[in-house]
């Protein structure tokens, strides 16, 4: 099968899928007690915006169509998210979803690739998503595929730019020429120990990949229609690596972890945690 | 020398070896010691906040860069001072290695590398984020010190050992909460360079390290009920390995089984197999990571999967007896 998969859903169903993905988010992180909540509620409309957004062309039935668009975690710590938006998108069975982080299940603690099939790369150590992209890129512009083809989206947290790989990455992309790739910042101002401003400063953020050669997109990253306009304008964009910058809220979705973002990086609710998790998220509260 | 537990001692509450890092860092700069901690952006899993809320001074977090904390690392210690680093063993050596090998064990810069959250007992954050390489990496750098305690009890005291030369150290510390073994501090102390004899045995040696030590003694306990003496050596310092007393053991009991969280291959069994070939080769057995890599579990389930137990520990004795 040679077709994308990737229509676009409209304004109420892509909410609806935010909704989704944080339930499930919630549910695997209580049912294993442990994982990362908070940055996996802050990159959910990223994620909801490119599998149902029309934004990463792929297709659920063939994993590894050769065409597809690539979604990479870099960050990978952040599986609960992956995970949730693949079964929606139909990737695997959502049964299995309850089974992350238990012994010999495919729903491993860090990103490993084809674990679940659509899963791009293996990850957990920060900073090698955007090199890995870079490889890919090269891969395809040797092969000489279509422009609008093989396109690379890389999700990065914040914190994860401290890593310097990062950087090295971003100036080879701009050198490469290789606009294929999309960079996804979760800008969501927490990293494991606190506050980013306190732990390492990476503002002016957007003025450092300016500099290095990228076009650079500001969004509010809780906005999905404003997510999916901005990764469909970065996609068609054929001159240079493109960054979109979302400025996010580690834990949305969920009010005692917004409000509490270094306790929530990775912990699993409680059962009464749960149920308010569940009913906030309902209720679409943020 | 064995150290039998006077009666009147409570038993202390389990406690992981990574615990001993924050308040050993406390005492160390409560005492005067010239001392300053760097994490990244770990440091309540690793402890090193204790002594950011001590002595701020002191502390410096670098964020998510293990590279840059390490050649800093170098740098401050290039001033005299003693210099800790800690980050979870995958990053810290995994993602700074050559950073550590010119320019701490190259340049023999005075930094000692407190490494948490080695092995698999990591348990359910999976295979990126479990260790079972870095003692290869570190035993393999010239003028690398690299200790595995056994409980919180010895990483205290190693960690305190460290600050008194100026000799690049690399200690694994671990995440689970384990039984102390150390009841009694005044007994043996841990030192650099030495086994600790903790039973008699004629009839073959068990040395292991880290969390393999208390199902190794559990081990023992089991043969002896067939009538098997197996003397236990914890063997934390395995580089300098205490070559003396391998030998010691492989020609007094004729038989040798190592135990260790590690890859079989690059740790506690490498080095006492290559201590035995060149003085005494006698029949030896390895527990540890056959060749493969993690994955997700609860811990406990993880060192079953993977043959870290107490009777993984009797069968590779029964094997290393019969080849006697
Ligand atoms: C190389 C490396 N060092 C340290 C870690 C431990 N770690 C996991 S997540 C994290 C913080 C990441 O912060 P950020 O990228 O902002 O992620 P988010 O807050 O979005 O979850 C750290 C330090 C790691 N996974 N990899």
């Amino acid at each position: 099968m040679t077709t994308s998969t990737a229509t676009p859903a409209d304004t109420s169903t892509l909410l609806d899928v935010c909704k989704r993905i944080r339930r499930h988010i919630v549910e695997m992180t209580h049912a294993a007690q442990s994982g990362h909540p908070g940055g996996s509620l802050s990159a959910t409309e990223i994620f909801a915006a490119l599998y149902f957004g029309g934004v990463a062309r792929h297709d659920p039935a063939n994993p590894q169509w050769t065409r597809r668009d690539r979604v990479i975690l870099s960050k990978g710590h952040a599986t609960p998210v992956v995970y949730a938006t693949l079964a929606e998108a139909g990737y695997f069975d959502r049964d299995l979803i309850s089974s992350f982080r238990t012994l010999g299940t495919e729903l491993q603690g860090h990103v490993v690739r084809n674990k679940p099939p659509g899963v791009e790369m293996s990850g957990g150590a920060l900073g090698m998503g955007l090199s890995f992209a870079v490889g890919i890129a090269l891969g395809h512009q040797l092969d000489g595929l279509p422009d609008d083809e093989g396109q690379i989206f890389v999700v990065v947290g914040d914190g994860e730019l401290n890593e310097g790989q990062n950087w090295e990455a971003i100036m080879s992309a701009s050198h490469f020429g290789l606009h294929r790739i999309t960079a996804i910042l979760d800008r969501n101002h927490f990293q494991n120990d606190g506050p980013g401003d306190e732990i390492m400063r990476i503002d002016p953020v957007g003025n450092k990949w300016a500099a290095f050669g990228w076009g650079v997109q500001h969004v509010d990253g809780h906005d999905v229609e404003a997510v999916r306009d901005a990764l469909l304008s970065a996609r068609a964009r054929s001159d240079a690596p493109q960054v979109v910058i979302c400025e996010t809220v580690k834990g949305r979705g969920v009010s005692f972890m917004a409000e509490n973002p270094a306790g929530w990086h990775g912990k699993g609710p409680s059962d009464e945690q749960l149920a308010q998790a569940l009913e906030e998220i309902e209720a679409g509260l943020s | 020398m064995t150290s039998p537990r006077p009666a009147a001692l409570p038993t202390p509450p389990p406690a992981a070896t990574r615990e001993a890092y924050g308040p050993a860092l406390v005492k160390l700069a409560d005492a005067g010691c010239d001392i300053v901690a760097l994490d990244a952006d770990l440091s309540a899993s690793t402890g090193g906040n204790k002594l950011a809320a001590s002595h701020p001074d002191r502390w410096f977090t670098v964020g998510a860069a293990e590279q840059n904390m390490i050649s800093i690392a170098a740098g401050l210690a290039s001033t005299g001072k003693t210099v800790y680093a800690a980050s979870f063993a995958v990053f810290m050596p995994g993602h700074c290695f050559d950073q550590i090998r010119v320019q701490i064990a190259q340049q023999r810069m005075n930094v000692k590398l407190i490494a948490s959250h080695g092995g698999i007992s990591v348990g359910e954050d999976g295979a990126s984020a479990q260790a079972i390489e870095d003692l290869a990496l570190m035993t393999s750098l010239p003028g690398m010190n690299v200790v595995v305690p056994s409980d919180a009890v010895e990483a205290d005291w190693a960690i305190r050992r460290a600050a008194e030369d100026d000799e690049p150290w690399y200690i694994r510390l671990g995440r689970p909460k384990l039984p102390i073994i150390h009841l009694d501090e005044s007994i043996s102390r841990f030192d650099l360079g030495h086994a600790e004899n903790i039973r008699e045995g004629d009839d073959l040696t068990l040395i292991a390290c880290g969390l393999m030590v208390e199902p190794t003694i559990r081990a023992a306990d089991a043969l002896a009920q067939e009538g098997i003496g197996a003397r236990v050596l914890n063997m934390a310092s395995i580089k300098p390995l205490d070559e003396e007393e391998v030998i010691m053991a492989a020609q007094q009991t004729g038989a040798i089984v190592c135990a260790e969280e590690h890859n079989v291959i690059g740790g506690l069994g490498s080095a006492v197999a290559r201590t035995l070939a060149r003085h005494c080769p006698v029949p030896m057995e390895q527990v540890g990571i056959e060749d493969r890599f993690g994955q997700s579990g609860p811990w406990q389930a993880l060192l079953q999967e993977y043959g870290l137990t107490a009777e993984s520990v009797v069968a590779a004795a029964k094997r290393a007896l019969a080849r006697k």
